[in-house]
């Protein structure tokens, strides 16, 4: 290749990262500035201050909290009915098995947004509207059939022979499933946990339907508060509060795509 | 024997009682309620009645369903068919010719815009287009005067926050498919004196064309059901020229209050949904084999 050739593409790369990173720009800036509004520029007085002015407990503790028990929940809920599932779909050969993970794989194409309106008759009839737990399950469903998929490649990628040499020693199934099994793919798991984890953290719609108290809402519902009741905005607060609500799982995301190649989820979710 | 195989498939139950719970029965109750005259509240929302398909029969006679999926389309193949697909393809191919350090910086710049929190993400497009956000600060230091994109463009707004929000995928779908283009073949075609773009039509995307159909399928049905970026930006309007079916069934459904004619729009979307998924994983079996 020549060496033209390669500045030309690094040039039109570039370009196409700037534009890409302008958005981004303004909630950086508009953070450390007490002035801030739409506009992006560089803050005339610098300060801590809209940080300081989010960092409360009802502002950003208990909603982050709240988000931290709905995630962790939803991923918890995921990886344990994703393994069980799993085992016996990797493990046994069965007419049920290719049906079965044809219409899981099926389920991951519905357009969640266009279920919430009958979740949401369906939550009042069962009078499970503002329960967490009941939201915990039915975010944990929706990322279910991606799970059950990534759980079972990754479970196939465990060699038979171990597991059948702990049964000659005398292990049932389910010891050997926990002892040889799931810490063989424990990688695996963290990449199923933390790819459920991200998703339920980033859910707006989900919360938003379903929990009704503010009491209980995660961070990406609170951060209404922030529209003040007369049109007035707190630009730089909201700015503030979208950095720290979004750390944790640009750190998660870093972690996984460090440990697993950039294309972790993909790896497991789409060669099937 | 029989037993003993019933009892070997027992793990899998939690798995498909939460899924006939929370994704079977609410689908059906979707297209059940879609025939009645369901409601938020008052009478018609403690005793619903049976309406036949009158749901259906007014979303094809009034306006604004028709011009809603409409929308949904030019939605759809705006920002995800051309937008998200050629933006992820194009960047995924400058990569391969481009520094390691240029391609590491802008693989992580599209990626955060992706990773980042949905609510987040759409306030960040909300400023960024505003009438006295950042773009309209670009077009005014170009010497120009913008628009109130999200008043006057909003179609034009949303699309381009959608490519934005979105091309990470197709970029990571594309970076991995590349990958496994053998590197002989189209130094192959180099010698024979094919020119980029003929080596791109007829060698690299016909090598790579599972995985532009399978991201295609995904990325259409991710786009299908986005509703966040599209609420917050311009909550449907100005009137409802950004209403897309999404939009439209929670508003029908939430704001108006009517439960019944609010899933009838998303029975339309689920089977929207369901017609895209079977094409999918009838792709992903003919791949298998």
């Amino acid at each position: 290749m020549t060496t033209k050739a390669k500045l030309g593409a690094d040039v039109a790369l570039a370009l196409i990262g700037v534009c890409f990173v302008a958005p981004l720009l303004w909630l950086l800036l508009a953070s450390v500035d007490p002035q801030a509004g739409y506009q992006t520029k560089v803050p005339v007085a610098p300060s801590t201050e809209n940080f300081r002015a989010v960092m409360t407990p009802e502002l950003l503790f208990q909603p982050l909290a709240n988000s931290f028990l709905l995630s962790a929940g939803t991923a918890v809920v995921n990886v344990l009915a994703a393994v069980l599932a799993a085992y016996p779909l990797s493990r046994y050969q069965s007419r049920f098995n290719k049906p079965f993970l044809y219409t899981v794989l099926f389920g991951t194409s519905l357009p969640v947004t266009a279920i919430m309106v009958p979740v949401y008759g369906l939550f009042v009839q069962l009078q499970f509207l503002d329960s967490m737990a009941a939201t915990i399950f039915f975010m944990a469903t929706t990322t279910l059939p991606m799970a059950i998929w990534m759980t079972k490649n990754f479970m196939d990628s465990v060699p038979r022979e171990l597991e059948e040499a702990a049964w000659v020693d005398g292990a049932s199934t389910l010891a050997a499933l926990r002892s040889i099994v799931l810490p063989l793919m424990r990688q695996g798991l963290g990449v199923v946990f933390i790819f459920v984890f991200i998703q339920a953290w980033g859910n707006f719609f989900v919360p938003f339907i379903l929990l009704l108290s503010s009491a209980k809402q995660p961070a990406a519902v609170s951060i209404f508060s922030f529209f003040g009741q007369h049109g007035a905005i707190a630009y730089g607060q909201l700015a503030a509060f979208s950095i720290l609500y979004s750390v944790p799982v640009l750190v998660l995301y870093a972690l996984v795509s460090r440990g697993m190649g950039n294309s972790f989820a993909l790896s497991g979710a789409m060669k099937g | 024997m029989r037993i003993r195989r019933f009892l070997r498939l027992l793990p899998v139950f939690p798995a498909v009682l939460l899924l006939l719970v929370f994704l079977l029965a609410p689908v059906a109750w979707s297209f059940y309620a879609s025939f009645t005259d369901a409601a938020l509240s008052g009478k018609a929302a403690r005793d619903p009645q049976w309406v036949g398909a009158d749901n259906y029969v007014r979303m094809f006679s009034d306006d604004d369903f028709p011009f809603s999926a409409w929308l949904t389309v030019v939605f759809v193949v705006a920002s995800a068919v051309l937008g998200q697909n050629v933006l992820g393809l194009l960047i995924a191919l400058l990569m391969t010719r481009s520094r390691k350090a240029v391609a590491a910086w802008v693989g992580t710049a599209v990626v955060a815009a992706w990773v980042l929190p949905e609510i987040v993400a759409a306030f960040a497009a909300y400023a960024y287009f505003n009438w006295d956000g950042t773009l309209n600060q670009v077009v005014g230091a170009l010497g120009g005067e913008g628009p109130d994109w999200l008043y006057s463009f909003p179609v034009v707004a949303i699309v381009l926050a959608n490519t934005w929000r979105g091309t990470a995928f197709s970029m990571l779908v594309y970076r991995a498919a590349l990958a496994d283009v053998p590197r002989d073949v189209a130094e192959a075609a180099l010698m024979d004196g094919a020119r980029g773009w003929q080596r791109l039509a007829f060698i690299t995307l016909p090598l790579i064309r599972s995985s532009i159909a399978t991201n295609l399928m995904l990325i259409t049905l991710q786009t299908l059901a986005v509703f966040t970026l599209i609420w917050v930006m311009t909550a449907g309007g100005p009137a409802n020229a950004s209403t897309t079916l999404p939009v439209l069934a929670y508003q029908e459904a939430f704001k108006f209050g009517d439960i019944g004619y609010g899933t009838a729009v998303a029975s339309v979307l689920i089977l929207l949904g369901m017609v895209f998924g079977a094409v999918y994983v009838r792709l992903l079996r003919e791949q298998k084999t």
